[in-house]
């Protein structure tokens, strides 16, 4: 196996016991980076300045033997909508194709502190809306493991990075499924975080009440790593939520005896892929042979989860994008008149089609008449959906569904439609209604693509769920299946 | 209601967006097809049912008023495509 190819843990083992050096596993990322970029297009911008001297510094604290974080020397990757102190954050859009943010968003911060090495900012949909990466304004990202297909979205750039071997983990953010449905398509463990448990404090907002960072990472152990990272109480988030500082690594055990696991009819129906759902159910059986008992149950209210999150998503996206008036930060569309005009040109030819449509459909929701008929009536279904995950709660530990509803699928096969690629979310959107924490880990294979198994877990129990996907992890193989590029 | 081209020339002055004559026909079409899926949640029974803004139970987080560093101006303004003196600069607003 080649550098590239290990986990963040195991090349922090090496570092420790100098095995290899900080510099040659950089140099090894860059390596890598120039070979396969031009095919994967995983980054938006390179941050390669800086870095080998970065990497000699840590080189040194290792000589001196300090006492240094599992992360430290560490390449990463940080989707584009992730504001960096100096360097480029562009969210995939031409809105933002120049801005350069004055300062640091906190989990970069806690991420700069244990002396990971940030190698780029990773392509996107634009402002996080989007399936598959195709609504990036910049260009399209490739899938490691099929160049033909897409890999996941919105942070599409951030799972082909750590799939492709150009970073060790990465950095995600998850309104509807953004981390958990890229990591299904690229094959690996991505984890959105109970709501509150990272702070938002410097990610370019979306729809507020959803959204929430998280990670990409090889494998649980790596998943557990970074969150010992990022997680934590956040003065400068509002939704940030105190408490005492959790250590992860103490969730990677194998144990699942006398686990309850639920399995939710709702998402095992007729567009769900039975070659996904077989693999779903054989992922169920491997836990069950731990000791682990399943049984079927039903979330009545699934079949309105997308509805319910679109119009909230939306409508909270219509507010939040008001801030782009092309006049303190962004694109300005030039020969303007008045006030106005510079309002509407900038954000007409700054967007993209599909934050448009979110846009207008989010104003037409908020709009007098509308409101109590669409906004209102989603907040309350809102309380049904929070109400049936709780319910299931309090007789289950976890719930194991398929991420996603299918495979990784070819370039414009759902860019027709919009209805089609919102559909690609149909078993991740719940989970952000009810601020639930949920992890995406690799339970098989079709046609040589990676497929999907999703854990839900309770309100701040990330330590359940991570130590079930853990005790997947160590008795199955499939997490250590590289894409070959 | 049916979504037409004027709810879209309306909706969009309230977001100021506009689109050309061929987009808005494209836009009519996909959010009459949009809002009809989303529709769907009609059928749900409401009543007696308390909104829920946000997943996790927030509340209001208030904080001390001391005057602490922030930004300066020169990096504020940095990313303003047009800037005077200082400030940021828009067309004249005041005849």
């Amino acid at each position: 196996m080649k550098l590239y190819d290990l986990t963040a843990h195991e090349i922090r083992d090496m570092l420790r016991k100098k095995e290899v050096s900080c510099r040659e596993v950089t140099e090894n990322i860059l390596d890598r980076i120039a070979k396969v970029e031009p095919y994967i297009s995983s980054y938006i911008t390179i941050n390669d300045e800086g870095t080998l001297s970065m990497a000699d510094n840590i080189d040194k604290l290792i000589k001196n033997g300090e006492d240094l974080g599992d992360l430290a020397g560490i390449p990463m990757a940080l989707k584009d909508n992730i504001c960096t102190d100096g360097i480029l954050t562009t969210c995939g859009s031409k809105m933002l194709q120049n801005f350069v943010p004055p300062y640091n968003a906190t989990c970069v911060e806690r991420l700069y502190n244990e002396k990971s090495i940030l190698i780029g900012k990773t392509n996107m949909d634009e402002f996080a809306m989007g399936s598959s990466t195709e609504n990036s304004a910049f260009k399209p990202t490739r899938n490691p493991w099929d160049l033909s297909r897409v890999p996941g979205g919105s942070s599409g750039g951030s799972a082909a990075s750590v799939a492709a071997g150009e970073a060790f983990f990465a950095l995600g953010s998850d309104t509807g499924g953004s981390i958990r449905q890229p990591a299904a398509l690229c094959g690996l463990v991505g984890l959105k975080p109970t709501y509150g448990m990272v702070s938002r404090y410097g990610l370019v907002s979306y729809a507020s009440s959803l959204d929430q960072i998280g990670t990409l990472t090889k494998d649980v152990e790596d998943c557990a790593l970074v969150m010992n990272v990022i997680a934590g109480y956040d003065f400068r988030d509002s939704t940030s939520v105190s408490g005492v500082a959790l250590d992860y690594k103490e969730a990677l055990i194998q144990d699942v005896k006398g686990l309850k696991i639920g399995i939710p009819r709702e998402y095992f129906y007729e567009d769900i892929d039975i070659d996904i759902k077989k693999a779903v159910y054989e992922g169920v059986k491997v836990l069950c042979d731990m000791g682990a008992e399943y049984e079927e149950m039903s979330l009545p209210y699934t079949e309105y989860n997308l509805a319910t999150y679109f119009i909230i998503a939306s409508s909270e996206c219509s507010s939040n994008l008001a801030r782009y008036d092309g006049i303190r930060y962004g694109y300005r569309a030039s020969e303007c008149k008045n006030l106005n005009d510079v309002l509407i040109k900038s954000r007409s030819e700054g967007f993209g089609e599909e934050v448009k449509r979110r846009i207008m459909a989010g104003t037409y929701s908020l709009s007098f008449g509308y409101y109590d008929e669409y906004y209102k009536r989603a907040l309350k279904v809102r309380t049904l959906i929070k109400n049936d995950f709780a319910k299931a709660f309090e007789k289950y530990d976890v719930l194991i569904t398929p991420t996603s509803p299918h495979v990784a699928f070819k370039f414009n096969e759902k860019t027709r439609d919009p209805l089609m690629m919102y559909k690609s979310d149909i078993c991740t959107v719940g989970i952000n209604i009810a601020g639930l924490p949920a992890i995406s880990i690799c339970c098989g294979f079709k046609n040589h693509l990676p497929i999907g198994l999703q854990i839900i877990g309770r309100h701040f129990d990330e330590k359940t769920i991570l130590r079930v996907a853990y005790t997947f992890e160590q008795n199955t193989k499939y997490h250590k299946k590289r894409a070959v590029i | 209601m049916s979504i037409d081209i004027k709810t879209i020339d309306y909706i969009a002055n309230l977001a100021r967006l506009e689109f050309d004559n061929k987009d808005k026909e494209k836009i009519v079409n996909q959010l009459k097809s949009i809002l009809k899926y989303m529709d769907k949640l009609k059928e749900v029974e409401i009543d007696g049912v308390e909104p829920t803004l946000n997943g996790i139970e927030t509340k209001n987080v208030f904080r001390d008023d001391v005057i602490k560093p922030s930004l300066d101006r020169e990096s504020i303004l940095m990313n303003a495509s047009e800037k005077k003196n200082w400030c940021f600069s828009v067309p004249r607003v005041v005849e």
